[in-house]
């Protein structure tokens, strides 16, 4: 029966609360351990179409009579466009449509002023140079802290409990530091695309690489004023979003506009120097921690003052959740604030906030193991929550102690580690703990259908943005159906053909759409056994799948292409739907990383030699596809530790980094080992399933691990990424005056 | 009008001068398998073989290949690289992976055997944002099955 119940909805750690009508989740869950397809490793159902090169992305779509869009973007990272001129283009060869003035007030360079849209890319980016603007350039502003003292905005948070000062005074030992991260790009390789046709004057098909079909769907026909079932949203194949395809954007709406304007179909694509001004960001932060601890390790205060270079536009991404939420600390106090500056907003990127947050956290940790002359990871375990740190709520599962377990065979390379030093490398070990959500919820709906062939279809209007979900998807069925993995089909990205389906960010898409696939499938099964009951006159109760054969109590057994052929063209239908979540549990994912580095002190080059991975994720779906995605989060992760920035100039706040020579992303010469080990527990708690996201976590602590491996090496303390060989160079030099000072001299 | 040969087959195409490659595969000879990432010879998701030699298609003119033969990713799709790709799980939003399979198919016909060091010197021109370069060094390694 269908229930309505209001609740909360997370989605990359923000919360709203709403109603929301859930079936019930009458599914028991599958025993533990590796089943007949799911837990087992598979290759991808559309790997090969891939591979081939037969896939097609939103790149790819070309439509009869397809015009293509430039855009005009601002020079300039603050102006005012005082006079703009559009007609000179209108007149240019090829171009058949003009939209804009979009905007008189430019907030950041790259922001859209004017599109065009011509018979070819060329002729529309020649006309957009004949647009004829005059700009009012204005002082831009780009420091953050300075933008918090003028009240610059983009949002505040605080959150106390306990009592800071008096936890201060109760600490045998306070540690102190000021952490910066840096502005980073997602540069998906597919950039930031849609393609526009109006089907009927109040009937609108916008093919997006984008990572919620259902939210673009949402969002236009808002925009249009248009019926949503009028918007149909299309992404089949996906090249990459990280979490900067959440929603349509400014090309989404130059291409509907523009196809509206000329009747024909509109291709609006960022080039690559586009997408590094204006698709999203990962903000820059600076972070005022401040620990203090008795001598046994617990922590009696934390307190954090958290500054997040949001940009022009975006939202507060939470850098002090870690500290909120990672240890268990009776006293705490944050304050996060957003800084609204001329740059170009941030967007959510792979555990936004918690990056940026475990990095400062996780290495004022390490300073403060180094203080208390502690193990790093028994100060963890030591200040380990049994309960959620910020309300006490039990947790759906938590086997991060067993992570820390699962850990010191890693960690027991210590000393292997530093005797590889040698001439001017050092080598060092260091690690660090992340928390994040990852549970998923509902609402999310599938179907499963059985033709007369005995094949399946899960048919879900998902997305599929890379991670291999479609593939969990036809694991999850074909273990309830019994079938190989071979006979299930999964048919996403389709806003008309298919239910609501979750949005692919958070670690959410195999949590949230995973129980509805096996709801849908068990409901399947059911009809199936129904069927085969009246066919071959036997009591249902004693029909059972197995191996995709109907078996009887009574020793027969069928194909169950022997009950389907009976439907001819006709098809069985399963429906299924996301449960709810457990309420009054804290549903959340744990795990630590350790990281082996060599540090060469005379250049201040850094390597990263090896990266373990223990994560706790609830039931692990396809061993192969989750190994896949640590691998990615934590090249990811590398990146933003030790190349990846996006930079400014100081003075006029335009992107020196547009390119992807300047802007280093790694490359396969710079991945070093990478180990996997997934807990693979199911959550008891959580759904018919157990299984908790993966995309996230493996990201989280790569470089406050990468940080510590470096102060074990040298001893220097690197507090500000990306860990450049002049970051690491001044870490070496402070470090050097630190020891030069006479022992009882106060701490710098 | 340049006459092309591409995966064994002519093509007598339409382009001005100044086209690329890259566009003429794409959008004249519907030959989508090639993607178009950066359009300025940074990231490698465009690579072509000219001759049996990588090359990136987004920044070689297609006036200056005529009489040359052009493999693209429809012409390797029978390589044994493609399976080996899967097998290994070298893919992930799979934007990239025809370009890999191209560099890395070059690379096996020079050197049937590379060594580690080999391959992430060979591939280090393709970038993966997704990060499947572990799965692509497991790939190329045991690209014979």
């Amino acid at each position: 029966m269908a229930r309505l119940i209001r609740t909360e909805k997370e989605v990359e750690g923000r919360y709203t609360e709403q109603w929301i009508v859930v079936e019930e989740d009458t599914l028991d869950q599958w025993p533990d351990g590796p089943l007949e397809e799911v837990g087992r490793p598979a290759a991808r159902i559309d790997g090969l179409q891939r591979a081939r090169g037969e896939a097609r992305y939103t790149a790819d779509v070309q439509l009869p009579g397809m015009l293509h869009a430039a855009v005009l973007r601002s020079p300039h990272a603050h102006a005012r466009v005082t006079r703009i001129d559009v007609e000179p283009a209108r007149q240019a060869e090829g171009v058949r449509g003009v939209v804009g003035p979009l905007t008189d007030e430019i907030g950041y360079q790259g922001q859209a002023v004017a599109g065009v849209a011509a018979e070819t890319l060329a002729q529309a980016q020649a006309a957009i140079e004949l647009i004829d603007v005059e700009w009012e350039v204005l002082e831009p502003l780009l420091d953050p802290d300075e933008a918090i003292r003028q009240g610059a905005l983009v949002g505040e948070r605080t959150e106390e409990r306990g009592d800071v000062e008096r936890g201060f005074a109760e600490a045998d030992v306070v540690v102190e530091g000021v952490y910066r991260t840096q502005t980073v790009l997602h540069n998906s390789m597919e950039t930031h695309q849609a393609v526009c046709e109006w089907e009927a004057r109040d009937r609108l098909t916008v093919y997006i690489s984008t990572q919620f079909v259902w939210g673009v769907r949402e969002d236009v026909a808002e925009h249009y004023g248009l019926p949503p079932d009028h918007v149909r949203v299309v992404c089949r194949f996906m090249g990459g979003g990280f979490g900067s395809k959440n929603g349509p954007g400014d090309y989404t709406y130059i291409a509907a506009d523009l196809a509206r304007e000329t009747g024909r179909p509109v291709r609006c694509a960022l080039t690559r120097r586009e997408e590094n001004l204006d698709s999203g960001n990962r903000n820059a932060t600076v972070q005022r921690l401040k620990a203090g601890a008795r001598s046994d390790g617990t922590l009696t205060a934390l307190e954090g003052e958290f500054v997040n270079a949001t940009g022009w536009d975006g939202w507060l991404s939470s850098t002090g959740g870690p500290m909120e939420m990672l240890y268990a600390c009776e006293n705490m106090k944050l304050v996060e604030r957003g800084a609204k500056l001329n740059t170009a907003p941030m967007k959510a990127f792979r555990a936004p906030g918690f990056v940026e947050g475990t990095f400062g956290l996780e290495c004022l940790m390490d300073e403060l193991a180094g203080k208390l002359e502690l193990d790093p990871l028994e100060l963890r375990r030591r200040n380990h929550s049994d309960a959620d740190a910020t309300d006490g709520r039990p947790f759906s599962s938590k086997n991060l102690l067993e992570c820390y377990r699962r850990a010191e065979p890693h960690w027991a390379r210590a000393d292997e580690v530093r005797a590889r030093s040698e001439g001017s490398w050092r080598h060092g070990i260091g690690l660090a703990s992340q928390i994040w959500y990852g549970g998923g919820g509902p609402p999310s709906y599938a179907w499963v259908r059985v033709g007369a062939d005995g094949r399946a279809v899960v048919i879900t209007a998902m997305q599929d943005i890379g991670t291999g979900t479609a593939t969990a998807m036809a694991q999850i069925a074909a273990e309830e159906l019994t079938l190989p993995l071979d006979r299930v089909d999964v048919s996403l990205g389709d806003t008309a053909r298919g239910p609501y389906a979750s949005i692919s960010a958070g670690s959410s898409t195999v949590p949230s759409m995973g129980p509805a696939v096996r709801a849908a499938a068990a409901d399947a099964a059911r009809q199936i056994l129904e069927i085969a009951a009246q066919r071959f006159e036997l009591e249902e109760r004693t029909l059972s799948l197995h191996k995709g054969r109907i078996v009887s109590a009574n020793g027969g057994s069928w194909p169950l292409e022997h009950v389907t052929e009976l439907l001819e063209s006709g098809q069985i239908l399963g429906k299924g739907s996301r449960g709810p979540n457990p309420t009054g549990m804290r549903v959340l994912t744990f795990g630590v990383q350790v990281a082996e580095v060599a540090v060469d002190v005379e250049t201040g080059e850094v390597r990263v030699d090896r990266i373990a991975a223990i994560h706790d994720v609830g039931r692990v779906i396809n061993p192969l596809g989750a190994s896949s995605q640590v691998e990615g989060g934590i090249i990811q992760g590398l990146g933003h530790t030790l190349s990846e920035e996006r930079l400014l100039d100081p003075r006029s706040g335009t992107v020196l980094t547009q390119t992807l020579d300047s802007y280093r992303m790694p490359t396969i010469a710079d991945v070093p080992e990478i180990v996997t080990e997934l807990l693979d527990i199911p959550d008891a708690h959580l759904t018919n399933l157990g299984s908790k996201g993966l995309g996230e976590p493996p990201i989280i602590p790569t470089s406050a691990a990468i940080a510590n491996a470096i102060r074990d090496a040298t001893g220097a303390d690197v507090r500000s990424l990306p860990i450049t060989r002049e970051e690491m160079l001044r870490a070496l030099r402070e470090a050097q005056e630190r020891r030069k000072e006479p022992v009882g001299a106060p701490a710098a | 009008m340049p006459e092309l040969r591409v995966n064994g087959e002519a093509f007598s195409v339409d382009a001005e001068v100044g086209t690329s490659l890259a566009e003429v595969l794409r959008e004249q000879l519907g030959l989508t398998g090639t993607k178009v990432a950066c359009n300025e010879g940074h990231c490698g998701a465009c690579t072509v073989q000219l001759d049996g030699v990588p090359i990136l298609s987004c920044l070689t003119l297609v006036h200056t290949v005529e009489g040359r033969e052009v493999t693209t990713i429809e012409g390797l799709r029978d390589h044994p690289l493609v399976d080996a790709f899967v097998r290994a799980d070298a893919l992930q939003c799979g934007f990239c992976t025809p370009g890999q399979i191209v560099s890395g198919a070059a690379l096996v016909a020079a050197n049937p055997s590379p060594s580690r060091d080999e391959i992430r010197h060979g591939m280090a021109g393709n970038i993966c944002r997704c990060g499947t370069y572990p799965k692509i060094e497991e790939a190329i390694s045991s690209w014979r099955g």
